[in-house]
Parts: C-alpha cells; structure tokens; sequence
C-alpha cells in the first residue's frame, strides 16, 4: 500500500520542480506584473510629458500661488479675488467638507429613523418607510440634487418679500439670514465659564454613573446637567456685561446685508445627499436589526424591557456590527456625490477647484491630480475612522 | 463626480494620443472624413439644435465653412457640445479639431493653454442683463447684487475685476452650462445675468418673459470671439485661419452665396478671381483645393451672410454689426489679403 502515498513535493533538486515550485511561481509572476505596471505607468508619464511639451502646454504646481481673480458665493474662510488658487482651492474644499458631514450627520439620522419604521408594528409607519426607501433610492442623486434647488427656490419669496420669523431670521430665494453673533470685551470669561460648566457636567455624569452602578440609584442627570450648562455661562454674562451681541440683518439694496447666511444651493445639495443616502443606511440598519436573532427580543421582553429599552439596550447594540462595514461605504457614497454640486452651482471643491481654477490656468493633469488626492484622502479617513469604531463593538469572542 | 471622471478621461487622453500628435491635423481629419467641432451647449444665434437636431448659429457655420474648404461639402462637420469647463481639454487632447464656441482670445490661453485663435468672429463684449423691475440704469448701481455666471469663463474674472474697481460687492453663482445659469435666473436666485452681450441677447430668449428684462448699457470688457485651435499644427492653423480671411474678403468684394457662380466664370477683378480661384494656386500651399474659398462662399456664404442669418438685426437676437461692420463701413472686420 505504501507506494500509493504521494511524495512529498520539497526535497527535489532538479530545475524543472523548481519552476513548479508554487512560492517560487507566485512571487516570479508577482514580479513581472509589477514591472509591466511600472514600465506601463512609466510610458504613460513620459507620453503626457511630451505631448504636454510639445503642445506648449505650461506644467507644474507653481499657479497655486497666482491669483485667482474670481469670487466664490460661499466661503467658510477669509477669501477674496485677489487671493490665490491654493486658498481657491482649500475653500472649496472645506466647502466639500461641510457638506459632507452635516450630510452623513442627517443622513445618519433619517436612515435609522426610516430602518426602524420598516419594521415597525404599525402599518402607517411601515408603509411610509418603505415608500420613503424606494422612491429616493430609485431617483438618480443629481436629478434630487435639482429637484430639491428649484423646488426651494421657487417657493421662496424675494428679498423684499422675505418671510420674516421676529423680524430677526429672514427666509429668502437668497437664502437663510440669521443675526451673527458679534465678541466684545470679557467674551473669554464666558468661554471660560462655559469650558468650566462642561468638564463639571461630565465629572458629575461619570460619578452618577459610578454610584447607579454601585448602588443602583438613580440620579437626574439631565435636570442637572441643563441647570449647569445654562447658568454658568449666564452667571458669567452677568458679570461681564453681555459682551455678546447680535448684529441684525438688514434689507440694503439689493439683498440683506449683515447676519449669518446660509445659501440656498447649500440647503439643497445637503438635503437633496441626506435624503438619498438615508434611504440605502435605512436598508442596513433594516438587514442589521433582522439579523439580531428574535431570542434576543424575547429574551429581553422576559427580564422586563420595555419595547424601546429592548430595542435601544439589546437590539441595536448587536445590529451595530452587522450596519457599520455597509454604512461606511455609504458615509464614502455621500462625499464623493457632493461633487454634483456643480450642477447647482454650490462651489463644493469640483467646482471651484475642478471646474473654474482648471480653466482658467489649464493645468488639467495637476488639478485632476490634486483633486482626485483629496478625495482618496478624505475617503481613507472615513473608512479608518468607521473601521476603528468597527472594531471597538465587534463581538469579542472568548 | 461624472464631470470629474470625464474631465480626468480627457486628461488620460493626454497620455494616450501620442500618435495624433505627430500625425497631421489635415490627413487625420481627411481621413476620418469629417471635422470634428466644438461648440456651445446651446446658445441661441451661436449653436443651437433646432427640433430636428440640425445645429445653426454663427460658431456652427463657421466650422461648415471649414468643412468646406477642406471637403467641397459644407456637410461633413459633427459637433461635440461642451460646456466653457470643457472646452479647452476637448481640444488639446485631440477630441475636437476645432472650437467654434464663442471662446473670447486672451494671453493666457492664446500662450499657456496650448491653443492657437485663428481670427475673430464676433467683436463683443460683456454686459448685465437684469429685471426691468429692479429699475436699475446703469452697472454702477449694483452693489450688493447677487450675480449669475457660467464657470470657466473670462466672465467670472471681468465681473469681479469690475466690481472690484468700483468698490462694489457683489456675491457670484456659478453654474457648469448656460442653461442652469439662466434657470437660476428665472427663478429669481439671482439679481443679475453676466455674460458677453451678444449671449445675454441669446439667452433672453429663453426667459419666461424676455420683455421684461433689461441690458444695461455699461460694456465692461472686451471680448473678441473666435475660433481656436491646438499648437503644434502650423497648416491646419493656416486653414482655419484663412476660411474666415475669405469669408471677410468676400464680403468686401461684394461676393455673395448667390453670385459667386457668376464671378468665377465671369469676374474681371483679379482679387475676385484670387479669391475663387481662377487665378493663382493659394489653396495648394495649404494642402486642400485650389477652389477652397469658392467652396467656402457656395457652400456657407461670406461673413455678412453668415452675420445676418444667424445674429443680424432680422433675426430674434437683432444685434447690429457694430464693430462686427467691415473696416471700409466704420467696423473692425478685416480680411488680410489674399495675394
């Protein structure tokens, strides 16, 4: 029987067994792919080098410290005309960010929100939902993105006709106007206060949560935390002499001047991604939540919870693991999406980077270059960010 | 992100069109057949599909009228529409071999932007259009105004130049096409339109109540419009360029679509007889046929033809030729000599 047992493959010596080796193989093949990339990456370069040249085409990164010489709507930091394209270009950016976090912030929101109506025991709540899951899911983004930018546009009134809310917030086709808060002297006294207020509000919540746990008192931890959060700071406005004003908006000309705007092409794109997003997070945290096994919720309704208490204590916590990996990619979807704002002319990186600086300087390859870098980068920090919380509530297996 | 992706697909091509490059413009486009021509998305007068999907306009002319010279057939042309955004990667990566796209000529993309400005075909400039209810008078009085304008254009810099010199402020909204640019605007987003007047003439046409908007008379910059080119192609230059030379010299020397047959067998004046052809041998320099601008006036027209079926006073755009008038009628249209 034994000359039917197989000899072992390693020991031989002779060259053809070494090309059959399979480490061998794998690394060798490994090997001449990555030449053939490189080689192929390579001749591509070299390709635009010359064509670029021979076309007279400028090349380099030195334009960033030129002038840009156009305006931009919405600028989260000092800009203005005679600034560079580099600050162009980390306006835009900043721009793209905001959207992308007030948007997975909502979106976040709604989506469990609607997830959890679509299992809900009520059938008005269901039916929304699902309603709700599969009208903006089906939609194309760009099609919402305008449908939510005309929309809010034409139901907004002029300048002249804003709805006012106190004569202090004005609704308009030109946007949100609210007063801006203007620092006078003693404004850090109340920062201070209100730093100080904080930290005690959660010094207070870890000893309260330490006593619940030792002796299983409860402590009104909100009433609490309120009080203090509120009275601080106001002691200290007192003492201080109100330093912080509001500086109103007022109707000048053509359009308020003054205040604290938020744009409508902001309100659309934020709402138009949040909404659209929301329906694909509402699906994971509906496959999340059925993939909690029904013990589970029997379990904790026979110890006493409530439904919303089973729901919030037992159900969600496991459902996590199975939402996490799927919501990054739609925390990831979000961002890029953002980028359709060109079609609304909200100047989000795209197009203020992508679109205006790259025309006016023609630098295609560097531009596309940069902006396709910081699109990597953002979505990298995401998936780092949500992989991290990932695994701090993976199941711990013993 | 689709915009980034085909801007980036454009830039790639960079890289992938070595060949086109040493190869030239005029063999490529003779052997493909037919001219491959950018133009705008829709700008009325211009190039605009009309609803049979037949584009007209001045720029779309224009490149018949190259078709032309280089085929005998005003027909073999096909239009790509860009938008401004797009426009010059389409050409210097060899997607189109003409822009025809109501593109104004500066330094920066005449020197670093790898594009060659064959001539001028409309003399313009930049202007406010905005609601006649507003009672506004003059540019001056903007301040605070909210201003619409399409991106990647030489617009967005006069407008910000302009308000700038006159310590104005104003706050801009940027759209990728016309058409979002002129929506915004309908819908009240904004106080102003920006944009070359021969356009603002153009796309009051597409307002909900085009009477009820006003062109101010300020003109706050110059925008001569014209066909572009990519560098590195000294002939196809030479042939773009010189289509419009004789579409302006036709004009000059009262030679029209209709009468041309007549002065090729029939003209005494040598330069009509240089101009279509029966005298001397200008189009063999260039590589297409000796009979180049007979082909070009047959097929197309000379400029003022071209002018008044497109923009001229008898067309809903109504724009006088102004500068666009010949050098000899007190205009600045001129066509080098043909000699």
């Amino acid at each position: 029987m034994s000359d039917l047992v197989l000899e072992p493959v390693q020991g031989r010596s002779n060259s053809a067994s070494f090309i059959n080796d399979p480490k061998v193989r794998s690394i060798g093949l490994q090997l001449v792919a990555l030449i053939l990339v490189i080689l192929l990456g390579w001749m591509f370069a070299e390709n635009a080098r010359d064509n670029l040249a021979a076309q007279k085409i400028a090349t380099g990164f030195g334009f960033l410290d030129n002038t840009a010489g156009f305006g931009i709507s919405q600028t989260l930091i000092p800009y203005s005309e005679t600034s560079t394209y580099g600050r162009a270009f980390l306006v835009g950016l900043l721009n793209t960010i905001l959207v992308a976090v007030v948007g997975i912030f909502l979106a976040t929101i709604i989506g469990f929100l609607v997830g959890i109506g679509r299992l809900s025991k009520n059938f008005v709540v269901r039916l929304i939902s699902t309603t709700y899951v599969e009208v903006l899911r089906n939609l194309p983004p760009l099609f919402q993105i305008l449908f939510w930018y005309l929309a809010v546009l034409s139901a907004m009134p002029s300048p002249r006709q804003s709805i006012s809310v106190f004569g202090e917030v004005f609704i308009s086709n030109r946007g949100l106007i609210i007063p801006r808060p203007l620092f006078g002297e003693g404004t850090g006294l109340v920062l201070w206060a209100f730093g100080a207020a904080l930290l005690a509000v959660i010094l207070i919540g870890y000893w309260a949560r330490g006593r619940r746990e030792e002796t299983g008192q409860r402590f009104p931890m909100l009433w609490v935390g309120l009080g203090i959060l509120v009275l601080v700071p106001l002691a200290a406005m007192i003492y201080t002499g109100f330093p912080i004003t509001f500086e109103r908006p007022e109707l000048k000309g053509f359009n308020f001047a003054g205040g604290v705007r938020v744009i409508p092409e902001f309100v659309a794109l934020t709402v138009a991604l949040a909404t659209y997003t929301a329906a694909f997070i509402a699906e994971n945290v509906r496959s999340g939540i059925m993939a909690v096994s029904h013990g589970q919720t029997e379990a904790a309704h026979s110890l006493g919870l409530r439904n919303g208490q089973t729901l919030r204590l037992v159900v969600i916590p496991q459902a996590m693991r199975v939402i996490i990996p799927p919501l990054t990619n739609q925390y990831l979807n979000l961002t890029k999406n953002s980028s359709l704002a060109v079609g609304i002319g909200y100047p989000d990186l795209v197009a203020v980077f992508a679109g205006t600086s790259l025309n006016q300087t023609g630098q295609a390859i560097e531009i596309i270059a940069i902006t396709m870098g910081v699109y990597l980068v953002l979505s990298i920090l995401t998936s780092l960010i949500m992989n991290a919380y990932n695994k701090r509530i993976a199941l711990v297996e013993r | 992100m689709k915009r980034l992706l085909s801007t980036f697909a454009i830039a790639g091509a960079f890289g992938l069109c070595a060949v086109s490059a040493q190869a030239a413009k005029l063999d490529q486009v003779k052997s493909k057949g037919f001219i491959q021509c950018g133009v705008s998305q829709g700008l009325p007068g211009f190039s605009t599909p009309d609803d049979k999907g037949n584009w007209t306009g001045l720029d779309v002319d224009f490149c018949r009228a190259v078709a032309a010279a280089v085929f005998n057939d005003p027909t073999k042309v096909k239009f790509t529409p860009l938008s401004a955004k797009d426009r010059f990667t389409a050409l210097q990566s060899g997607d189109i071999d003409i822009l025809s796209r109501n593109t104004t000529w500066t330094i920066t993309r005449d020197t670093s932007l790898g594009l060659n400005f064959t001539g001028v075909t409309y003399y313009d400039g930049q202007g406010f259009m905005i609601r006649k209810d507003k009672k506004v008078n003059s540019a001056l009085e903007l301040s605070g105004a909210s201003v619409c304008t399409q991106t990647g254009t030489t617009t967005e810099q006069n407008l910000a130049d302009y308000f700038r010199a006159n310590n104005m402020t104003y706050e801009v909204i940027a759209f990728a096409t016309n058409d979002e640019v002129v929506k915004a605007y309908d819908a009240g987003r904004c106080d102003v339109l920006t944009t070359d007047r021969s356009g603002l003439a153009g796309e009051r046409l597409k307002l909900t109540n085009p009477d009820d908007h006003v062109v101010l008379p300020e003109i706050i910059s110059k925008e001569p419009l014209g066909p572009v080119v990519a560098h590195g192609d000294d002939q196809w230059f030479d042939i773009v360029k010189w289509v419009l030379f004789a579409q302006i010299n036709a004009e000059e020397l009262g030679v029209t679509s209709k009468n041309v047959d007549e002065q090729l067998k029939s003209a005494t004046n040598p330069e009509i007889k240089r101009l279509v052809g029966t005298e001397g041998k200008f189009g063999e320099g260039m590589g297409i046929g000796n009979d180049w601008a007979y082909q070009v006036i047959k097929g197309v027209g000379n400029y003022g033809e071209m002018y008044d079926r497109n923009v001229g006073p008898a067309t809903p755009l109504k724009l006088e030729r102004g500068a666009n008038a010949l050098w000899t009628k007190g205009g600045q249209q001129y066509g080098m000599p043909i000699r």
